[in-house]
């Protein structure tokens, strides 16, 4: 047995002794993200003897990988071929891994133009609550051989099993990228936003706070620069647009800065998800805008049942990242035909309970 | 099987179950004589026929979730349908059960130019969206060639892709929500306006699912800018080797074309003699290579193909003037399996798909196939995706010949899983890729696979025995003879 073949076993060992002993598991990997979601609880099974890429093709546009990779030496290794994970994973730490990004489902700046990390999820393998390897989907770009497992694990937190090995689909760094800027209130850069996506120009990114509004576009070359020309906007330089997008990608840009103070004085971090043609959300607080207006963040001392009230008034959601008291719960509450599939899904991949219990929802 | 066979049990189950749905339906929604229920009994896969009990067609959604209700309480089967495209057998009928179609939910609700959305019911067609979509200048990307007459619903069931998938992806990247009904008739919502929901993302198991998690009722599609200029690129090749490396160098070079599509030299004089292209019958293989965008991003783009292909030892090269002769490109493609008729009394059309990179040695494979079976075949690959359609070319009178052409097929599905792909790219499994599931997923995932069904359908009433095969099938499989199908309407274009 190789490197990967005892690692995969000694995983299975504990999940057949946590099954037995009915104990919880809190699957980690670099732990860069324990601070989402619901809190971790159970023994800590660390996942990164896992790690390694296994097979990258750049011609296919498929990587895989263990699921304890480090996804900057991911990321490190497509950049060495051009090509990128387009959906943009945020990095809340150094030791963020593969899995960890792939439970965790997140994406940063460009997702509204180039799709949620789930389309880019090709094949995974996985342990399920009974400790059987099982492999769904693949590495090709089509493939309807049965449910779609590999993309119901994006997003899942944990709740569904152990991953360990992931293919995904990637993609070549666009040729040319600009970043413009313009002054516009809230309202005006909403409408500005819904207008261009309308048309063919390549809009990659966009936020909007306190009364700036940024555009990345990328693409072709000629196409980037002559939207440059129609459309005014000041240029950014572009090793600082660079970091202005990875701040926003990496929650470093001082909006996010929520510190122990604040949240001392019951300030949160909210993340609404709605309708990018929501107008402007009246809540107390402060607002970051992206996705062409579709993620709002939200730093406001306001009620949970204010907050979720007024995002599901536009037809989203809300989701509790950093708060002192999580209690209100993280996740938008399900209806009850959606909370039974996910209770009996749960069931079905974890009939103990063992992995990441609580994680997503207390029930789950 | 008609009505003057009806075995007792099935001729009291019918009686029962057109006694109760006349309580929920008005008469003319409920068919049961064997002259209405016949049309019903196949999809495009005709191979396999089964005539239902009962087809109802509804006109609301609350009699939708009567009729689900009425079967749950009876314990009785459900089969979705929609327009009856499909080629795997996905709806086919249950013999002790109702075939629900969904024709009459084809109204177009809405369309938001500014949102870029359309919310459509689930019977209305994917090309009808594209066209109500025209006049703000946006239109409904996946377009699977049978898009004139399959339905979105459908689309949502199959995870249906087309011409454009590598660019533009499949219908699960394009679909935003889905309104369903559960197998006990309740209203539930899958995704939303928003680009996310709470909880797990069900949509990636909705979109695919083949009728058998839950009721396609309506759907929230994205909507794209038309882009404002395409160009096509056809290019030659000496070999099949070439034809493939050059497609992987396309990608290499970091270039997503809008299309690239591969057809062998035997399909391409089956094409320019139905439709007269202007192909090169002298190539072994030719290319097509699209790209669309802004007139700047087109020519960049085309610009920067020409130069791989060119170094990739192209033969000729070609590109379209003018959209007119764009179409004239394609026509060739889109029309593959209309002038395969002509080639042929029959054709099998076989779906899967493998690493680009094992293209041109899938298509050497298929050729010995073709000495090791005595029948020919002619290739079309969505080449960009590795989704390869060979079509087996044999006469369906000829019992032999039929014989050899199903097991040219389940070689070609295997030699797909060696070569790290995948039994299909694009169809669907139905009932006539069953057996190839057992070759595929281990026991395990297997039943996984069917705990996720139970989830959704505790009671296993929708769309039972598609997708998933049982554990005695896949005992008995090797031993028993592999069934597998044709086409009806043959001269609709598909994929």
């Amino acid at each position: 047995m190789d490197a990967k073949g005892h690692a995969l076993q000694r995983l299975i060992d504990r999940v057949m002794e946590a099954r037995h002993s009915k104990s919880a598991l809190d699957i980690r990997g670099g732990g860069t993200k324990c601070f989402y979601g619901n809190a971790p609880r159970g023994d800590v099974l660390d996942v990164r003897e896992l790690s390694g890429i296994t097979s990258y093709e750049p011609t296919e546009l498929v990587v895989t990988a263990l699921a304890g990779t480090p996804l900057a030496e991911l990321e490190a290794a497509l950049a060495d071929r051009g090509q990128c994970l387009p959906f943009e994973p945020p990095r809340f730490g150094a030791a963020g891994t593969v899995g960890g990004m792939v439970a965790a489902g997140l994406a940063g700046p460009a997702r509204a133009s180039v799709g949620p990390l789930r389309d880019f999820v090709l094949g995974v393998s996985m342990l399920n609550g009974m400790g059987e390897t099982l492999t769904f989907g693949g590495q090709v770009m089509k493939n309807v051989a049965g449910y779609d497992v590999s993309r119901l694990v994006a997003g899942s937190m944990g709740i569904l099993g152990i991953l360990c090995e992931l293919s995904l689909k990637v993609m070549p760094v666009l040729p040319a990228s600009r970043t413009l800027c313009f002054d516009f209130d809230e309202a005006a850069a909403l409408k500005q936003l819904n207008r261009w996506a309308g048309e063919t120009l390549p809009v990659n990114a966009s936020s909007w706070h306190q009364g700036q509004l940024f555009v990345r576009l990328a693409g072709a070359k000629a196409a980037v620069s002559c939207v440059q020309q129609r459309s005014g906007g000041r240029e950014i330089e572009p090793h600082a647009a660079g970091s202005w997008w990875s701040d926003i990608r990496d929650h470093r840009h001082p909006f996010f800065a929520v510190t122990d103070t604040d949240l001392e004085r019951g300030e949160s971090l909210w993340r609404l998800s709605v309708p990018d043609t929501a107008p402007p959300i009246s809540l107390p607080g402060e607002q970051f805008v992206e996705w062409g207006g579709a993620q709002r963040w939200l730093r406001s001392t306001a009620p949970a049942l204010h907050i979720r009230s007024a995002a599901a008034e536009v037809g989203g959601h809300a989701t509790l990242l950093r708060a002192a008291d999580k209690s209100p719960g993280v996740f938008t509450t399900l209806t009850q035909p959606l909370m039974d599939i996910h209770k009996r899904l749960k069931q079905s991949f974890d009939p103990v309970g063992i992995f990441n219990p609580g994680r997503l929802y207390p029930e789950l | 099987m008609n009505g003057a066979t009806l075995s007792s049990e099935r001729a009291a189950r019918q009686k029962q179950l057109v006694s109760i749905l006349a309580q929920l339906l008005p008469t003319r929604c409920i068919l049961f004589r064997a002259e209405d229920t016949l049309a019903y009994e196949c999809d495009a896969l005709t191979a396999y026929r089964q005539v239902p009990l009962v087809v109802a067609i509804p006109e609301t959604e609350a009699q939708v979730a009567a009729v689900l209700k009425a079967c749950h309480a009876l314990n009785v089967p459900i089969v979705a349908r929609g327009a009856g495209t499909g080629l795997s057998g996905g709806a086919l009928p249950h013999s002790m059960g109702v075939s629900l179609s969904l024709a009459k939910f084809n109204t177009i609700l809405k369309v938001d130019p500014v949102a870029r959305t359309a919310v459509v019911q689930c019977g209305v067609r994917n090309l009808a969206i594209s066209e109500a979509a025209a006049p703000h200048g946006l239109y409904y990307a996946p377009d699977p060639s049978s898009q004139i007459a399959c339905t979105i619903g459908g689309n949502v069931a199959e995870n249906s892709g087309g011409v454009h998938c590598l660019k533009y992806g499949l219908t699960l990247h394009n679909v935003l929500r889905v309104r369903a009904l559960t197998v006990d008739g309740e209203a539930i919502e899958f995704g939303s306006a928003a680009l996310d929901t709470a909880g797990l993302d069900l949509m990636p198991l909705i979109v695919g699912s083949e009728g058998m998690l839950a009721v396609i009722i309506e759907v929230t599609v994205k909507l794209l800018p038309r882009p404002v200029l395409a160009r096509c690129i056809m290019a030659s090749f000496a070999t099949v080797e070439s034809a493939g490396a050059a497609v992987a160098a396309v990608i290499a070079a970091g270039i997503i074309p809008a299309g690239l599509e591969l057809m062998d030299k035997r399909m391409t004089a089956a094409a320019e003699d139905f439709v007269h292209a202007g192909y090169d019958l002298d190539a072994a293989a030719i290319l097509l290579c699209e790209s669309d965008g802004t007139a700047e991003e087109v020519e960049e783009e085309i610009q920067r193909a020409i130069d791989v292909l060119n170094a990739n030892g192209a033969t000729r090269i070609e590109i379209s003037r003018d959209e007119k002769q764009r179409l004239k490109f394609w026509s060739g493609r889109k029309n593959a399996f209309p002038a395969s008729g002509r080639m042929s009394p029959d054709y099998m059309c076989m779906d899967s798909t493998i690493p680009r990179k094992r293209l041109a040695e899938m298509l050497r494979a298929i050729e010995a196939m073709e000495g090791k079976y005595a029948l020919r075949c002619v290739n079309v690959f969505h080449a960009g995706d590795g989704n390869l359609h060979p079509l087996i070319l044999f006469d369906a009178n000829d019992p032999e010949e039929l014989r050899r052409c199903e097991l040219f097929g389940a070689e070609i599905l295997e030699a797909s899983i060696n070569l790290g792909g995948t039994v299909t790219g694009e169809h669907g499994v139905g009932v006539e890729k069953l057996n190839s599931m057992c070759v595929q997923f281990s026991a395990a995932e297997r039943a996984q696979m069917m705990a996720v069904k139970s989830a959704f359908d505790p009671a296993g009433l929708l769309n039972p025995g598609k997708v998933i095969p049982s554990l005695q099938r896949c005992a008995e499989y090797g031993k028993m003879h592999v069934h597998r199908g044709m086409l009806q309407f043959p001269d609709l274009p598909r994929f």
